[in-house]
């Protein structure tokens, strides 16, 4: 067998985006010894891409702003299925999350007066997103990282966990292999805390990059922890269209934020054709009013193009289905029209959005200064995730916590632009801090070496059967496909019944797929071992989201493209069955307390 | 529809060869689009860092004919048609396998940098006032997304190996958006005197053009850190009183 490194830790974190790195900083904080795993180099991690901005409540910019509003518009924006506790605490604790990166260093825009500037978003009813240009990500994830390597924290980069190991009901440890140098670890650790991220891999036009196989999901579901909300994947409405080869990247909504409008084939501005009623009072009557708010004018609604994500991706979707989509496949989203608007438009739109101003140059030989951008949805987020308690983060199996996008609940069917890089810190540090608690009131728990020795063998195979196994890359891409094409944006029940048909199909390829070379930096063999996790979260959302009889949120069905009353009363629940078999339950939402019930319908008005 | 040839840096710690490959070319292909097609067609283990494929995330840095580039946002039409395109590690840095470098030096370096130490704050919510103007300067610095192309191209690092005594222009980036931050403290001057190496910088400008993320690395950040370790240990007049007065402190 091959040798091992034994490592130790109280708590060990799994990934290292903006979740990761609070985790690992708040559990710290409290002295005891934390390991960080990630499976790229530090402050690579997706968090790096969200470009539009942070939401918290602080009321910089409008006072009539509070932790209230965006609570309902948290709920409002997830169609109310979201764990009505983690929009409460997110709502209230995400502007001490922000005042706390700049006292770590972070660079926030500032306003007139000199404080922190914030920026009108989709689904927020006031300027509410923190925001550095349309890098906001980036800051957050250097901030953390370069506050972090002075904690004590053992950061572990290229490292990719294979699986979690218990001792009873409880983790253990977590078997990993070293990318760079192929050798296999085993971390002894009394709570682990996943921030893996999503799974964006599942699907062929994505913004996400190669890491987003959904590993948390699926070695938390391994573990016996329960995945909710699955059938709620986000399609971004703005992603690149055009060259092919950049299909799927991201155009942030901080375009529209700043004026920017959607246009068919036919100049017209089509998202003022259909608002839908629980937001008609919140929505600009005329294009005039929809400028007047993104000015600044507080008397004025905001425009329909800044309606929840899965609305204007259902838009864009239906104007290319039904011939008035831009030369290949996608709208146009158009910011030089401020220029009619404005004087100096060119740099104020390179000064607001620089990186989008690059990207279009460099990918796309287009200037957006000067003419229309074409864009269309592109699988961006994940609202499911593991089911974790709203307050502590932690699973149904003790000493295992999540955060982030890993996490289901507090987005809900649909989450707004914006509360992602919120969530990230405010139930990171929720997650590391009571991670460490749970590890110091716990005694360190047994490892089953047996486990660990048939794990090793496990993820050995594909380069056991080399080159004479399916190559890797082909499942992965059928898989992409089939999600694409079955469980994509627009489902019905045939579809959906037929992917889970492939996706059976596809584990019994992957069960041989095998790669030549060596152990050390073989990216072919970590293809083959992400693909178990990316077919087990595939088969997750294509079950839940088959059993969802109605349209709400990020998933729409064709066959019931109402929402149902009943759709609105539960959480829809996978875990492992007995037998290993894939189990799926409908479980009734917990009550909201009186005093945020009347909350949301003093919002409504 | 054409078909490209790519010479690609194949090997193992140092040791290795170009290999060549030809895959098919589509409209708007960038260099890391290609090495993806080779790796699945025909070098499943090819060896190659990359994540947001987006420019914002500095992983796929590599040379390409012979220029520090990232691979995710260099199209293939910039690139000459009539001889193979050659796609390398950067050399500035140990050699791991076929395109990855041995990046950890920088990581290294970072933590021995004086951290962020803020002043007391001044609003009641527990931030700090700042103009926008003061910050635009530190903020452009704020932009690195770490690809060490910079690091890659400096002839210090790449030529004279200066390694242990010199910490390059990505790290002079980072100390003076620090040093230029408004609310920031601390005090990294003697560090950058005495054990950076700021003085082997001879202003070449090299790593300013290599910077996918166009700061103005020399101009802003390199140039006014020098002046600033000039103003505290050379100014003459400083000194003459620092001798007369035996105030030699620092």
């Amino acid at each position: 067998m091959p040798e091992i490194v034994n490592l130790e830790h109280d708590v060990l974190v799994i990934g290292a985006g903006g979740a990761g790195l609070r985790a690992a900083i708040a559990a710290a904080a409290q002295g005891v010894k934390v390991g960080l795993i990630t499976k790229s180099l530090l402050g690579k991690a997706h968090t790096v891409m969200a470009e539009g901005g942070m939401a918290a409540a602080m009321a910089n910019v409008d006072d009539r702003d509070s932790w209230k509003v965006h609570f309902a518009d948290t709920m409002r924006g997830g169609q109310y299925l979201n764990n009505w506790r983690m929009a409460e605490l997110h709502a209230k604790e995400s502007p001490d999350r922000v005042r706390e990166l700049e006292a770590w260093g972070a660079l926030f825009d500032r306003t007139k007066d000199g404080g922190i500037l914030q920026r009108n978003f989709g689904g927020h009813r006031y300027p509410r997103l923190a925001h550095v240009g349309d890098r906001t990500g980036l800051e957050m994830i250097r901030t953390l990282q370069d506050h972090g390597i002075h904690q004590g924290i053992d950061v572990y980069m290229e490292h990719t966990v294979i699986s979690l190991l218990k001792d009873g009901d409880r983790v253990s440890g977590a078997l990993c292999y070293d990318r760079q140098k192929g050798e296999f670890k085993l971390f002894h650790t009394k709570a682990i805390v996943m921030a893996t991220g999503g799974i964006g891999r599942a699907f062929k036009i994505t913004s996400n990059s190669w890491e987003y196989t959904g590993d948390g999901q699926a070695l938390a579901y391994n573990a016996g922890a329960e995945l909710m909300d699955m059938e709620f994947v986000q399609f971004h409405p703005t992603g690149m269209v055009w060259p092919p080869s950049v299909k799927g990247i991201l155009v942030t909504e901080g375009v529209r934020g700043e004026g920017g409008v959607l246009r068919n084939k036919d100049g017209k501005r089509f998202m003022f054709d259909d608002i839908p009623d629980n937001y008609k009072n919140q929505t600009a009557d005329t294009p005039e009013e929809g400028w007047r708010y993104v000015t600044g004018d507080k008397s004025a609604r905001r425009p329909p193009e800044l309606l929840t994500r899965d609305h204007v991706a259902r838009c864009i979707q239906r104007e290319v289905r039904e011939g008035r989509g831009s030369p290949h496949g996608g709208v146009f989203l158009d910011i030089a029209w401020i220029k009619e608007k404005i004087a100096n438009a060119s740099e104020h739109i390179k000064k607001k959005l620089p990186s989008m101003y690059h990207q279009f140059i460099q990918l796309a030989d287009i200037d957006i200064t000067k003419v229309p951008m074409e864009v269309g949805p592109t699988t961006h987020y994940i609202m499911g995730g593991v089911r974790v308690d709203g307050d502590t983060q932690m699973t149904n199996v003790p000493g295992l916590f999540a955060a982030g996008e890993v996490a289901a609940g507090l987005h809900g069917a649909n989450r707004l632009g914006g509360n992602s890089l919120s969530d990230l810190v405010v139930f990171g540090k929720r997650a590391g801090d009571y991670a460490a608690e749970y590890a110091k009131k716990n005694s360190v728990p047994k490892i089953d070496q047996a486990e660990v020795q048939n794990g090793i063998k496990q993820a050995l195979l594909p380069l056991d059967r080399g080159t004479s196994g399916e190559s890797p890359y082909a499942i992965q891409a059928k898989l992409q496909d089939t999600m694409q094409d079955l469980v994509g944006i627009v489902r019905q029940e045939a579809e959906m019944a037929k992917a889970l048909v492939e996706v059976a199909e596809l584990r019994k390829r992957a069960a041989n797929a095998g790669v030549g070379g060596q152990r050390d930096y073989n990216p072919g063999w970590h293809t083959s071992i992400d693909l178990a996790n990316l077919l087990t979260v595939s088969e997750a959302i294509a079950k839940s989201a088959l059993d969802r009889k109605e349209s709400r949120g990020g998933h729409f069905r064709d066959d019931y493209p109402e929402k149902s009353a009943e759709g609105g009363t539960y959480n829809s629940i996978i875990k492992k069955g007995p037998n290993g078999q894939m189990v799926l339950e409908r479980r009734p939402l917990t009550p909201l307390p009186e005093e945020l019930k009347q909350i949301i319908e003093d919002q409504k008005k | 529809m054409s078909k490209m040839s790519f010479k690609v840096w194949r090997g193992d710690k140092g040791q290795g060869e170009f290999k060549e490959y030809t895959t098919e070319i589509t409209e708007g292909m960038v260099v890391l689009d290609a090495m993806h097609q080779i790796q699945a067609e025909n070098a499943h283990d090819l060896a190659l860092r990359w994540n947001c494929k987006a420019g914002k995330c500095g992983s796929c840095s590599a040379e390409i004919n012979g220029m520090p580039k990232l691979m995710c946002m260099t199209q293939i039409k910039s690139l000459p048609t009539d001889k193979p395109v050659t796609v390398e590690p950067m050399r500035a840095f140990p050699h791991m396998r076929d395109l990855v470098s041995d990046v950890s030096w920088n990581f290294e370096v970072k933590k021995k940098i004086k951290g962020f130490s803020p002043k007391k704050a001044d609003r009641p919510d527990g931030t700090w006032t700042m103009a926008q103007s003061d910050i635009d300067r530190p903020q452009e610095f704020r932009k690195c997304i770490e690809c060490f192309l910079c690091q890659d191209v400096c002839h210090v690092l790449r030529d004279h190996h200066k390694h242990d005594e010199f910490i390059g222009p990505r790290f002079f980036v980072y100390t003076a958006a620090l040093e230029m931050n408004p609310i920031d403290e601390a005090d990294r001057l003697a560090d950058l005197k005495n054990k950076d190496g700021l003085g082997y910088c001879n202003i070449t400008k090299c790593c300013t053009k290599v910077c996918p993320e166009h700061i103005t690395i020399t101009d802003n950040a390199i140039i006014p850190l020098k002046e600033r370790v000039v103003d505290e240990y050379y100014d003459p007049l400083k000194m003459v009183a620092n001798f007369l007065f035996k105030r030699n402190k620092k």
